[in-house]
């Protein structure tokens, strides 16, 4: 039943064709923008064929944007540190939650779930104003206490369903045989949770990644301490945007997460998609 | 023993404290500043100091044709950004479900927009809609469906029509690969069963398929909704709003009081509207999630 026939096979693939095209349009030309020399790109009408490609721009980059380097550490610092700090605030609550009982458990559940709608757009007049009462605008901490917040409900939900995962029974029969608290989380589950809290890590280091611009945009002006997408645009505005370079430099900016997302898609998908999809 | 391992299962205590940590976090980040909001919007605040005005934000807001319209917008916007999500995301979904060669990869290759920083995906887009060198206005000036340079931004219907093509773009590939996830979790059987039935491919999509996942359908339907209402970044990149106001949506308007004009009580008034609707969005989502597992559980 799963056979097609020619005419449905081709029917499919330029179905898929077409569909790939619009996802794939802007990277596709965004590497091809990056290849060209700038007077080919400012020729209008569009130029479809450039002979002279190079990674030319690849080098120049550095030049025009002198604190690349730095954003590209930046974006990785921020995303990291708030990885970490989300892992720290999430282990504990998660695991509460899939192993105790306890009154307004799902209610406070779905509270969390309701949180992750509230985006950062709404909360960012009181935002703006705790972190110019503690002094924090214009830092890294600008960018990363913010960003952790937003990513604790959903990593709190996805650990949740890894840590059901592991049979209480272990547990129980590791206590019964005398094992304290503390012995049980290290023996039993920190190896066990590892690979969800790979997954989870690697979730909240992406969301981070994501994030990184409106908080930076906002309460960030700094420019040691911006990720690449705030550092970059402010390269956009200026009359004539050496568009290959951008171009290059933001490649070379989402290079590393897209090979982490490659290497780790299948774990992340099925985890995201278990909540929404059960059974 | 059973006590001893009762004790273990039931230390309320214990439970609330581990989770207390992240529970302050989000109260002091998020709740508060929730509560906050409230507070600030019957105020006149601004970097200069604040005094009680009572509803007058309110008043001069819902009495201004502008904000009317503001309101008006985002839910157009919204319905087509929306709407188009969940149809592309639907034709992807079944296209990738497809058992052919080379499904596996195509699966991963949906995903970029999802996971790379909006604001370096809407680099791509600026260049895109670039109406002297942009590819999409070269094809239209070659075919000559355009007779010349357009700039899809600078044009009221046009930047409306863009920002939206973005918003699916961006939107989309979380879609479809929900959408993918409930396909691959219908039950086998009941294919076979309709295909022994003699039920064509297209009997099986509308009267198996469809049905078995219209929970996700819903599902996503609110979701994307509730974050599509949210959408900020890609607006803001492209047109900050304009030209002349054609899309700023709620949110963008809220921005754009708030910390560009740094008047943060009529800010607020905005994002207490935004808030108000987003808890319908957020009540409609729980009820039918609760809803859903509880159909679940009764299986």
């Amino acid at each position: 039943m799963n056979k097609y026939n020619t005419l449905e096979k081709i029917l499919i693939y330029s179905g898929i064709l077409i569909f790939m095209t619009f996802i794939l349009l802007p990277f596709v030309e965004m590497f091809y923008a990056s290849l060209r020399p700038l007077d080919h790109l400012f020729r209008s009408p569009y130029q479809f064929y450039s002979d002279d490609l190079s990674f030319w721009a690849y080098r120049e980059m550095w030049k025009t944007v002198p604190m690349l380097g730095r954003y590209i550490f930046n974006s990785f610092f921020l995303a990291s540190s708030v990885a970490i700090i989300t892992l720290i605030f999430v282990i504990p609550a998660a695991y509460s939650y899939a192993r105790f009982k306890f009154p307004a458990k799902n209610t406070s559940l779905y509270i969390l779930l309701a949180i992750n709608m509230f985006s950062g757009a709404v909360l960012l007049i009181p935002l703006y104003k705790v972190l110019r009462t503690f002094g924090l605008l214009n830092s890294y901490q600008a960018m990363i206490v913010p960003g952790v917040a937003f990513l604790i409900p959903t990593s709190i939900w996805l650990l949740k369903s890894y840590f059901e995962k592991i049979p209480i029974d272990l547990e129980e029969a590791a206590f019964v045989d005398g094992a304290s608290r503390v012995q049980i989380l290290r023996h039993i589950i920190a190896p066990l949770s590892t690979p969800g809290l790979v997954v989870v890590g690697i979730y909240a280091f992406i969301g981070a990644y994501a994030q990184q611009f409106l908080f930076a945009i906002t309460f960030n002006q700094k420019k040691e301490y911006m990720p690449i997408p705030s550092g970059l645009y402010e390269f956009i505005g200026y009359t004539t945007v050496k568009w290959n370079e951008m171009m290059a430099a933001s490649l070379v900016g989402i290079a590393p997460v897209l090979i982490i997302f490659l290497f780790l898609q299948k774990y992340i998908v099925a985890g995201l998609t278990s909540g929404a999809v059960k059974n | 023993m059973k006590q001893k391992l009762k004790s273990y299962n039931s230390q309320t205590y214990l439970a609330y404290a581990l989770i207390a940590p992240a529970a302050l976090y989000i109260v002091l980040i998020v709740a508060w500043p929730l509560l906050e909001t409230i507070r600030l919007s019957f105020t006149n605040s601004s970097l200069a100091g604040e005094d009680y005005v009572g509803f007058e934000n309110y008043q001069k807001m819902l009495s201004s044709k502008k904000f009317n319209g503001i309101v008006t917008r985002t839910f157009v916007w919204m319905f087509f950004s929306v709407s188009l999500k969940l149809i592309i995301g639907l034709i992807g979904a079944v296209l990738l479900n497809a058992n052919l060669k080379g499904r596996s990869i195509f699966r991963v290759l949906v995903m970029p927009p999802w996971v790379v920083p909006i604001a370096i995906g809407m680099l791509g887009w600026l260049w895109l809609y670039n109406g002297y060198f942009g590819i999409i206005a070269g094809v239209g000036m070659r075919t000559g469906i355009l007779d010349g340079p357009f700039g899809f931004l600078a044009y009221k219907q046009s930047a409306f029509i863009s920002t939206i093509i973005a918003d699916v773009w961006v939107g989309t590939p979380m879609v479809t690969v929900f959408f993918l996830a409930a396909m691959q979790g219908v039950p086998r059987d009941l294919y076979e069963a309709a295909y022994c039935d003699g039920a064509s491919r297209w009997d099986r999509f509308f009267k198996i398929t469809l049905p078995q996942i219209t929970p996700v359908i819903i599902t996503m339907s609110l979701l994307s909704a509730i974050w599509t209402f949210n959408s900020f970044e890609i607006i803001w990149i492209l047109t900050e709003g304009g030209p002349r106001g054609a899309t700023t949506t709620l949110i963008i308007d809220t921005y754009k009081q708030a910390l560009g004009n740094y008047k943060f009580g009529r800010g607020a008034a905005r994002a207490v509207v935004v808030m108000i609707l987003l808890t319908l969005f957020a009540g409609f989502y729980l009820a039918l999630l609760a809803r859903i597992n509880k159909k679940i559980s009764h299986e």
